[in-house]
């Protein structure tokens, strides 16, 4: 598995320690803010969008950090860093799987 | 582009789950008979390009941020149904580790980001290249083509969930229950970062990464090899 494609997991070892640089955007993305500054920017929060943001509590690294560990930029470069590796390790286990499934 | 919980209403956000169910259904069942074992650890790698590569935010001038998918990519290289299957895992951690993206929006993100992305960049694709081989410059165009094609695809179905909500879901003193702005604005918000800006880094990433893909493992891009014909371009050119 690793072999084979050396250089394929070694650009993507590339990537994950490049990841820090998507910290230097601070911007929320369209569509995507907080109840917090949708309370700022529009005076009120949605209704609905109240009821249903917190729906799942579960996320452990939530927006690819390690919770208090958000301080300075360094933090937050170790937390995304740790967050892209161990999101890599379940992606690739999972579809990993479908090596049970396939043919040959 | 990921559709946090509470912008969608359930009314439209379990529908697209329900959607999404017997897609991925056909998605593992076409990679069951088409993937080869030796093909799975490409598309792995791809899947996780793919949750990296959305990591990498740019920022869009006036305060937002939007991010290149790479679903294009995996769509040339393996198809646009194992495409669906990996940027849909990468999707699913995102939403569930990391909180990119919602749990009762997971169908709705699927559905834009790992099925209309690869199947209509893997088309535009399909179509620009024509009969040129896959390690053409000619390809990489339009692998290019179609990545910019696809990720605003996306964007626009992105763009098109959100305004609905607007004109179709009202509190009785006439505030948005769900996304606060009306259709136009949203479509105009979205497709102006993802044309002008996330799409363009798309195109660029996906015709960077299948050159890379070209130079190392030039059997993964090449067209089926004919039965008699001659395997792997550059082995074969260096053969002669």
């Amino acid at each position: 598995m690793m072999r084979e494609y050396k250089k394929l997991w070694m650009a993507l070892g590339i990537i994950i320690f490049l990841t820090p640089l998507g910290l230097l955007a601070t911007g929320t993305a369209y569509g995507e803010w907080s109840t917090d500054e949708l309370a700022e920017v529009l005076g009120f929060v949605p209704g609905g969008l109240a009821r249903f943001a917190d729906f799942w509590q579960g996320a452990l690294l939530p927006d690819y950090g390690i919770p208090g560990m958000t301080a300075t930029f360094m933090h937050s470069a170790v937390g995304y860093i740790v967050s892209a590796v161990i999101g890599v390790v379940l992606v690739v286990g999972i579809t990993m799987l479908f090596a049970k499934v396939v043919k040959d | 582009m990921h559709i946090p919980d509470g912008y969608l209403s359930p009314q439209t956000a379990i529908p697209f789950i329900g959607l999404m169910v017997p897609i991925w259904g056909v998605a593992v069942n076409k990679v069951k008979k088409t993937l080869k074992k030796r093909e799975v650890p490409v598309l792995a790698i791809g899947a996780a390009f793919s949750f990296t590569i959305m990591m990498f935010n740019l920022p869009v001038p006036g305060g937002s941020s939007a991010h290149a998918v790479g679903a294009v990519l995996l769509a040339v290289l393996l198809g646009p149904w194992a495409a669906s299957i990996g940027v849909s895992i990468a999707l699913i951690i995102q939403a569930l580790v990391f909180g990119d993206g919602g749990i009762l929006a997971i169908g709705a993100n699927c559905f834009n980001i790992g099925v209309v992305m690869p199947f209509v960049g893997y088309w535009v694709y399909r179509w620009i290249k024509g009969q040129a081989d896959g390690l053409s410059s000619r390809a990489i165009v339009a692998a290019a083509i179609g990545a910019y094609v696809g990720l605003n695809a996306a964007a626009l179905c992105t763009a098109v969930e959100f305004g609905a909500q607007y004109h179709l879901f009202q509190a009785v003193d006439g505030t948005p229950l769900y996304f606060m702005y009306p259709m136009k604005m949203a479509v105009a918000a979205m497709m102006i970062e993802h044309l002008v800006l996330a799409g363009p880094v798309e195109a660029i990433i996906t015709a960077l990464g299948l050159g890379f893909v070209a130079k190392t493992h030039p059997t993964l891009m090449s067209d089926k090899v004919p039965v008699n014909g001659n395997p792997g371009h550059s082995e074969g050119v260096m053969a002669k």
